[in-house]
């Protein structure tokens, strides 16, 4: 029953705090940006100026096409950019956070970070 | 029936793993665990090998020999690391590493020279551990965690080597470059790939 509560009131501290930052656009970029895989990829390029496909793969320990699947989203989203090249004969795809991607990265932050602070004081 | 996390819970989590990501992320990632394995197999045979020598150049020519393999052995294994992910070695991170990596490696090279020939042999353990174990201190200082704690361990086992009975030299060598690359190794192999 207690339980029940804390997470009826951690859904309103949730929406309360969507709400506060605009409706249902902040929700739709926390929801992006919220996949494990793909918060990876953007906290990892935010201390990057850039990553290749291969290095992303390694430190987020995933597949293929995992991984190209959640980078398209975030590109489609325009959080991140993607360069194809060849070095030698070999394909090279780099990634670099775009300026809004970093906005993003900001933004759930500062949510993570008010929802501590509002089921603390809660 | 699993109760839900509480939201903070899996806020902190979330921060969590924000944090490691960037941490991970902006650490040289071509320390090579395997290689190390192989530099401490290596090494506890050489101290086998050292510790039945005759003479202080038998001695000496028996550890540098070690040493030319164990560097063509981290070198390759450094170098196939770092291929196999596109990090680019000779910038970013692994140049930070590799530039303070090396001076305590030159003036451990340096050293021996002068100890050999004022007949200080016996102090040779204690110096190469302390200025490898330094080395690996200063340039994990832009690496994953456990490189500077491994550099820690090594100046450890250099200190005892320097104010230890000489007897224990060949027997600290064996701990620390044959042990210490052996279990540091695995580590670093099983934690961040290889």
């Amino acid at each position: 029953m207690a339980k029940q509560g804390a997470a009826r009131k951690s859904e309103a501290v949730e929406h309360g705090l969507k709400g506060e930052r605009g409706g249902s656009r902040a929700a739709e970029l926390d929801r992006l940006i919220h996949e494990r895989v793909r918060l990876g990829i953007v906290s990892a390029l935010a201390v990057n100026d850039s990553l290749s496909f291969n290095q992303l793969k390694a430190l987020l320990k995933t597949s293929d096409g995992n991984l190209s699947v959640h980078a398209r989203r975030l590109e489609e989203a325009q959080y991140i950019t993607c360069a194809k090249s060849f070095e030698g004969r070999m394909p090279k795809t780099e990634y670099r956070l775009t300026a809004a991607g970093r906005r993003a990265l900001e933004r759930y932050l500062d949510h993570m970070e008010a929802l501590i602070r509002a089921t603390r004081q809660g | 029936m699993v109760a839900p996390r509480p939201l903070h819970d899996r806020a902190l989590d979330n921060l969590r793993f924000i944090r490691q990501t960037m941490e991970r992320a902006g650490s040289f990632t071509a320390v090579p665990g395997w290689g190390q394995v192989a530099v401490g197999a290596t090494a506890l045979a050489a101290a086998f090998l050292a510790a039945h020598q005759r003479t202080p150049e038998l001695w000496l020519a028996t550890w540098l020999g070690e040493a030319i393999v164990a560097l063509a052995i981290g070198g390759s294994t450094m170098v196939r690391k770092a291929y196999a992910v596109n990090d680019p070695i000779l910038s970013g991170p692994g140049r930070r590493f590799g530039l303070s990596f090396l001076p305590p490696m030159v003036v451990g090279g340096l050293l021996t020279m002068v100890l050999y020939r004022a007949g200080l042999v016996h102090a040779l353990p204690g110096t190469w551990l302390l200025l490898y174990g330094t080395g690996f201190v200063t340039g994990g200082a832009f690496s994953v965690r456990i490189v500077p704690v491994m550099g820690i361990c090594f100046m450890l086992v250099g200190s005892v080597a320097l104010f230890g009975p000489a007897a224990w030299g060949d027997w600290l060598m064996a701990a620390g470059f044959g042990g210490l690359h052996i279990v540091f190794g695995m580590i670093i192999a099983w934690r961040y790939g290889g």
